[in-house]
């Protein structure tokens, strides 16, 4: 009995102090936040008064709804093409590397060595006007006016480039605890090539496709650096947004208010996606 | 890479008969997943590679977007600007201090996550998961409000505040997949062997657990000295080096930079290869007991 009482505080106090940081610098934060987002200004001074002011939200979202739209479609996009380019890489190092595995991971997460900034910066190279790779992009019909930089598809790219490894990494984890039996016997049963693919590995990695998914949109639909450093004034997202009304315009409650949009709307994108992609696969490692 | 004859239909076109183009064609099908593979890696190493490049590259201006010539001063003199070196080394301290911080104490949160049942264990579980799938902005955006309600000034260590709060919960997920696959067994025979629970703890979990703690360090390392989001909210006058860069973009990013993105580049290479070795040596000592069956596979959940 006291020996389980002691038990018990042991467990308390590990966690303490982890879970005191967390609460206090995340989720209060998150209730200030949110007060700050229904207070109005003391006109003249730099104080906030609390009083429910609800038309902060209206006002944001009315001004900001093209952004709050476009971050979403960004995100998605470039998701989608995280996923498709991601999969055939996954895929290779987790059933054909063989003795290359261990390399190819690690080139998959070499790009983390260098700095996002600087990552972003040279796509501004790669992306400019002359450059091999726009006038390739050019020739081929992909890049009809011939400019990639400061429109939306460099951010686009920039986008799909940065979060790529965050798909490959969850991707290949699946893949590899695929027991190689499963897909010989479909073999055996005489599947052709696609259809073991469609029907056995595919729904084997959706675990997966799930993480990866989630990995790449949640922080690129709040990304902000792709659409600063490869986007023009027509391609900005909620982010930069965000980012601006804090820290140059100092409109806090509206600032507030975007971001606690932006929170629950991405919540609620994930909940229903999990619902739809099945929790299990996802969630079956985290609640343990 | 090992070829696959997997994706061939059998029959078709007998190897004597084929002409060059189709057996072209048909090895460029059997490996066209390979090449793709192969290309997608290619593209995710561009960007470094040019980096690499353009740190060799002697612009006229500040801006170091097209190539000029082929130079080694900015090698040669790579802390030759102080503001960089200055922000760099405040990155450095910052995620220094983050790093042992947040590893300590995610380290007992792990800890307490698998090896305690307690009351509100799942309300843990979930404080641990919603910071990360919160986007950055979001966590940026709060953490200045929760600042500027209560009239705190930004600067080092409303920094360090933040980024160990957003660096705890990978900390946490990466030992306690590392405490998970472990044979408890270990530590029973400790027990058995008269060792109270803090020896245990020391002279075998502890050791045990090491690779996991050094992987979750070098992680929370990582997160800190790149993290651009959250600190550009909260960081006040301090300029670390993500930041630094946000504002050298506007004026043009001098050579250095791409040097010293370069330098650190290979010093993470270099740590992660040296993290292989020991991790590696850590598995040989451990395969070198007896009768031991790949027991932390077993344990480990999600699996089965």
């Amino acid at each position: 009995m006291v020996d389980s009482i002691r038990r018990r505080a042991t467990a308390y106090f590990l966690l303490a102090p982890g879970a005191l940081w967390l609460v206090i610098f995340f989720v209060i934060p998150l209730y200030f936040m949110a007060k700050l987002s229904l207070d109005t200004e003391i006109p003249g001074t730099l104080h906030y008064q609390f009083n429910w002011h609800w038309a902060n939200y209206k006002e944001a979202l009315e001004l900001y709804d093209t952004q709050f739209f476009r971050s979403f479609f960004y995100a998605a996009v470039a998701t989608l093409l995280c996923l498709v380019i991601a999969y055939p890489l996954a895929y290779v190092i987790a059933f054909k590397a063989g003795r290359w595995r261990n390399l190819m991971l690690f080139g998959v997460v070499a790009p983390f060595f260098t700095t996002y900034l600087i990552r972003t910066l040279a796509w501004k190279t790669i992306l400019a006007d002359e450059s091999p790779v726009t006038e390739f992009l050019h020739t081929i019909g992909l890049a009809p006016s011939g400019h990639i930089l400061y429109t939306g598809f460099a951010v686009i790219a920039g986008i799909t480039y940065n979060f790529l490894p965050f798909m490959v990494l969850p991707l290949y984890a699946s893949l590899e605890r695929i027991d190689v039996r499963v897909l010989e016997a479909s073999k055996d049963l005489y599947a052709s090539a696609p259809s073991t693919f469609w029907k056995v590995t595919f729904p084997l990695s959706l675990p997966g496709v799930v993480a990866g998914t989630l990995l790449t949109f949640i922080p690129a639909v709040g990304d902000y650096v792709n659409a600063e450093f490869l986007g023009g004034a027509s391609n900005s997202m909620i982010g930069n947004v965000i980012q601006r009304l804090y820290l140059t315009q100092s409109n806090y409650s509206s600032a507030a208010a975007l971001s606690f949009v932006l929170m629950v709307v991405i919540m609620v994108v994930v909940i229903i996606y999990i619902r739809i992609a099945g929790s299990e696969a996802l969630m079956g490692q985290e609640a343990v | 890479m090992s070829a696959t004859p997997a994706n061939t239909t059998p029959g078709r076109g007998s190897l004597g008969a084929e002409t060059g183009p189709a057996r072209a064609w048909r090895w460029l099908r059997e490996h066209a997943v390979n090449i793709v593979a192969v290309l997608v890696l290619v593209y995710l190493l561009i960007p470094i590679v040019l980096i690499f490049v353009f740190s060799f590259n002697n612009p006229a201006g500040r801006y170091n977007f097209t190539w000029v010539g082929f130079t080694l001063k900015h090698w040669a003199h790579p802390f030759h600007d102080t503001e960089l070196t200055k922000a760099l080394l405040e990155s450095i301290k910052l995620a220094l201090l983050a790093t042992v911080i947040s590893t300590i104490i995610g380290t007992m949160m792990a800890i307490a996550l698998v090896r305690h049942n307690f009351l509100g264990r799942r309300v843990a579980n979930v404080l641990i998961v919603v910071p990360m799938a919160t986007p950055e902005v979001v966590m940026g955006a709060s953490l200045l409000s929760f600042f500027l309600i209560l009239g705190t000034s930004r600067g080092f260590t409303t920094l360090l505040i933040a980024h160990v709060m957003f660096c705890i919960s990978f900390v946490v997920v990466v030992v306690r997949s590392r405490l998970i696959g472990f044979d408890r067994s270990l530590e029973e025979a400790a027990r058995d062997l008269g060792a109270d629970s803090f020896t245990t703890f020391r002279l075998v979990t502890f050791p045990l657990i090491l690779p996991g703690i050094f992987g979750a360090a070098m992680l929370a390392f990582a997160l800190s000295i790149d993290d651009f989001v959250i600190s550009n909210f909260n960081a006040g006058s301090t300029v670390t080096f993500p930041l630094y860069i946000f504002g050298a973009a506007q004026r043009g990013i001098p050579v250095e930079v791409y040097v010293v993105a370069m330098i650190l580049f290979f010093c993470t290479v270099a740590a992660m290869g040296f993290a292989t070795f020991q991790q590696r040596r850590a598995e040989k000592m451990t395969a070198m007991r007896p009768e031991q069956e790949e027991a932390p596979d077993i344990a480990l959940p999600g699996i089965a």
